[in-house]
C-alpha cells in the first residue's frame, strides 16, 4: 500500500506521515489532521469518500472533475475534495455546520457552498452546472435513493455516482443488508451499479457505491 | 430587461432562470438564495455569452463570491432563530396564558353582576367581547374582556412561532420531545448549550425542581419525571412503566441536545431508536399499553 496508486485521482497520494501511510490532498488543514507541508491526511474514519478511496474502490476520479456534493455537513470530506478536483459544489441543509464550511471554502477558490436542502435539487438547479462529472453523496436522511435520482438531472451521461449508504438512516431496526438491497433496488431503472463495498472498516452499516447514469 | 443593453440585466435574456439573471431589485445573492430552476444548464457558458463574465474564471470567481455572500447570510439569519428566542418565546407564551387565565377569572366575577348569562374563562370572555356595552361599567368589562381574548392570541401565535423555530435551533430535540417541550426544557436549563451539558437525570427531572428539594430533604420518593411528563411517550405509559420511559425519553433528548448544540445536524435513526425502545418499554404491558403504531 505505498507509491502512486493508479485507483487515485492526480492530487491524492499515500504519504508517511507521523510513521503511518496516510491519504493525503494539498490544501490547507481544516480540522486539525496532520500535516507534512502543503499535504494534509484524509482521515478514512472521518470520510466516507476517504474510505472509498483507501479501500480502492475504483471511483472513476482523476482530478480535475466537475463535482456536485451533497451532505456537504462541516467540509471534512469537500475540502478534501476541492484539493484535487475543479469546480466544486458543496450542498448541506443544517446551518450550524455550514459555519464551519464556510471557513473551509474562505481558502479555496473552487469551492461553492449552497444551504439548500438535497432533497429539493429545484431549489439549488438555477447555480449548479449541468453536466457536472461526478455526484458525491452522503445524506444522512430517509430516501437516500431518491435523492441520488432526483439528482441524477446534474450529472453527465459518462459521470459517475459516488454514495454512501447510511442503513440506519433509511430504518434503525431493518438488518442494513436488507436495506443495501431496497437502496440498489430503487436506484436500478436510473443507474447502473459498477461497484459496491462495504465501509465497515471505516464507517460501521454504511455501503460504498459506484454507479453511472443509464 | 427586456432591453438590448450588454447590462447584467441583459443575462435575464438569455435565461431568466439563472442565478446571474439580476431583475431590478435584486442581486446575484438573492438570486442565489431565492432563485428555482427545473433543470440545470450549462450555466458558465451561458455567463459568458450573456457578457455576464469575460470567461469561465471570471464567471467561477463572481459565483464563488455570491453562494459564499448568500449562504453567509443565510446561515446568519437562520441561527438568529437560536435557543435564545424560543428561551424567550415560551417563557412569553406562559406568561401570556397564565395571565389571560387570572384576567378572565376576574372579568367572569365582574361580568356576572352585569350579564346574568356571562360564560366563565377565556372562552367566555372571547364571547364578551362580541357585545355592546351599555353604560360606563359594561363598557370597562367588555374592553378587559377583549384584551384577555387578545392575549390568548398572542399565546397561541407565540406557540406557533415556537413550532417554526424549535426544528431549526434544535433539531433532534424538537423532532423527539415536540417544539413547545424542547423549548421549555432550553427555557429550564437556561439555553440549549447548558441543556447539552446536563446529565440525562437532570433533564429527566427539569421541572420537577420541588419535589427534588424535597426528596434531596428527606422528604418523599424522589420525583420520576419534570415537565417531560407531558410528552406522550411517558403520560400514554402505564404508571408502574413511568420511571423506564421517562428514563429512556430523557436520555435520548439528552443526546439529541447534545447533537443539536455541537453538531446540529438532523439525524432522524435517533427518533427511531427512541421508538424502538417506547415500543419494547410499552410491550410489558401487553397489548392494552402497546405502542399506538
Amino acid at each position: 500500500m505505498t507509491g502512486t496508486d493508479a485507483s487515485l485521482p492526480d492530487g491524492v497520494e499515500r504519504r508517511e506521515l507521523d510513521g503511518d501511510d496516510r491519504l493525503c490532498t494539498r490544501g490547507p488543514p481544516e480540522y486539525g489532521e496532520p500535516t507534512d507541508g502543503e499535504w494534509r491526511a484524509w482521515d478514512a474514519r472521518r470520510s466516507k469518500l476517504g474510505g472509498m478511496l483507501e479501500l480502492g474502490m475504483d471511483t472513476g476520479l482523476s482530478g480535475g472533475e466537475t463535482v456536485l456534493y451533497l451532505g456537504a455537513a462541516n467540509g471534512t470530506t469537500v475540502s478534501h475534495v476541492a484539493d484535487f478536483a475543479g469546480p466544486t459544489y458543496a450542498v448541506e441543509f443544517s446551518p450550524r455546520p455550514v459555519r464551519d464550511l464556510l471557513d473551509a471554502c474562505e481558502p479555496r477558490s473552487n469551492l461553492f457552498p449552497l444551504l439548500k436542502d438535497a432533497r429539493r435539487p429545484e431549489t439549488y438547479a438555477h447555480v449548479v452546472e449541468a453536466g457536472c462529472d461526478v455526484l458525491v453523496q452522503d445524506v444522512a436522511t430517509r430516501g437516500q435513493a431518491d435523492v441520488a435520482v432526483e439528482n441524477r438531472r446534474f450529472l453527465a451521461d459518462d459521470g459517475r455516482l459516488l454514495l454512501a449508504v447510511k442503513a440506519r438512516s433509511e430504518d434503525v431496526a431493518a438488518a442494513p443488508d436488507a436495506v443495501f438491497d431496497d437502496v440498489l433496488a430503487d436506484l436500478e431503472s436510473t443507474y447502473e451499479v459498477l461497484e459496491t463495498r462495504p465501509l465497515d472498516r471505516f464507517h460501521e452499516d454504511h455501503l460504498g457505491v459506484v454507479a453511472t447514469p443509464r | 430587461m427586456t432591453t438590448d443593453d450588454a447590462t447584467d440585466a441583459d443575462a435575464a435574456g438569455a435565461d431568466p432562470r439563472a442565478w446571474f439573471a439580476v431583475g431590478d431589485d435584486e442581486s446575484p445573492t438573492d438570486r442565489v438564495r431565492n432563485g428555482t430552476a427545473d433543470a440545470p444548464a450549462d450555466w458558465p457558458t451561458l455567463a459568458v455569452e450573456s457578457g455576464f463574465a469575460d470567461d469561465e474564471d471570471d464567471y467561477y470567481a463572481a459565483l464563488r463570491e455570491a453562494t459564499l455572500a448568500a449562504t453567509r447570510a443565510e446561515v446568519n439569519e437562520r441561527e438568529r432563530a437560536d435557543d435564545r428566542q424560543l428561551l424567550h418565546a415560551v417563557r412569553a407564551m406562559d406568561d401570556a396564558e397564565r395571565v389571560a387565565n387570572e384576567l378572565a377569572e376576574r372579568v367572569s366575577e365582574w361580568a356576572g353582576t352585569l350579564f346574568p348569562d356571562a360564560g366563565t374563562g377565556v372562552e367566555g370572555c372571547r364571547e364578551l367581547a362580541e357585545r355592546d356595552p351599555d353604560g360606563p361599567a359594561e363598557e370597562r368589562v367588555v374592553s378587559l374582556a377583549t384584551r384577555v381574548a387578545e392575549l390568548d392570541r398572542e399565546a397561541d401565535e407565540l406557540e406557533a412561532f415556537i413550532e417554526s423555530r424549535a426544528p431549526v435551533a434544535a433539531p433532534n430535540l424538537a423532532a423527539m420531545a415536540g417544539p413547545v417541550l424542547a423549548a421549555r426544557l432550553i427555557s429550564l436549563a437556561g439555553g440549549l448549550e447548558t441543556l447539552a451539558k446536563k446529565p440525562s437525570g437532570t433533564l429527566q427531572v427539569l421541572g420537577a425542581e420541588d419535589a427534588l428539594f424535597a426528596h434531596l430533604r428527606g422528604h418523599g420518593s424522589s420525583p420520576k419525571h419534570g415537565v417531560i411528563y407531558t410528552h406522550e411517550y411517558v403520560r400514554g405509559t402505564r404508571p408502574e412503566d413511568r420511571g423506564s420511559a421517562s428514563r429512556a425519553l430523557a436520555g435520548k433528548l439528552t443526546i439529541g441536545a447534545r447533537i443539536d448544540h455541537y453538531s446540529g445536524d438532523y439525524r432522524p435513526e435517533l427518533e427511531a431508536e427512541l421508538d424502538e425502545r417506547m415500543r419494547t418499554i410499552r410491550a410489558r404491558a401487553g397489548d392494552d399499553g402497546g405502542d399506538p403504531e
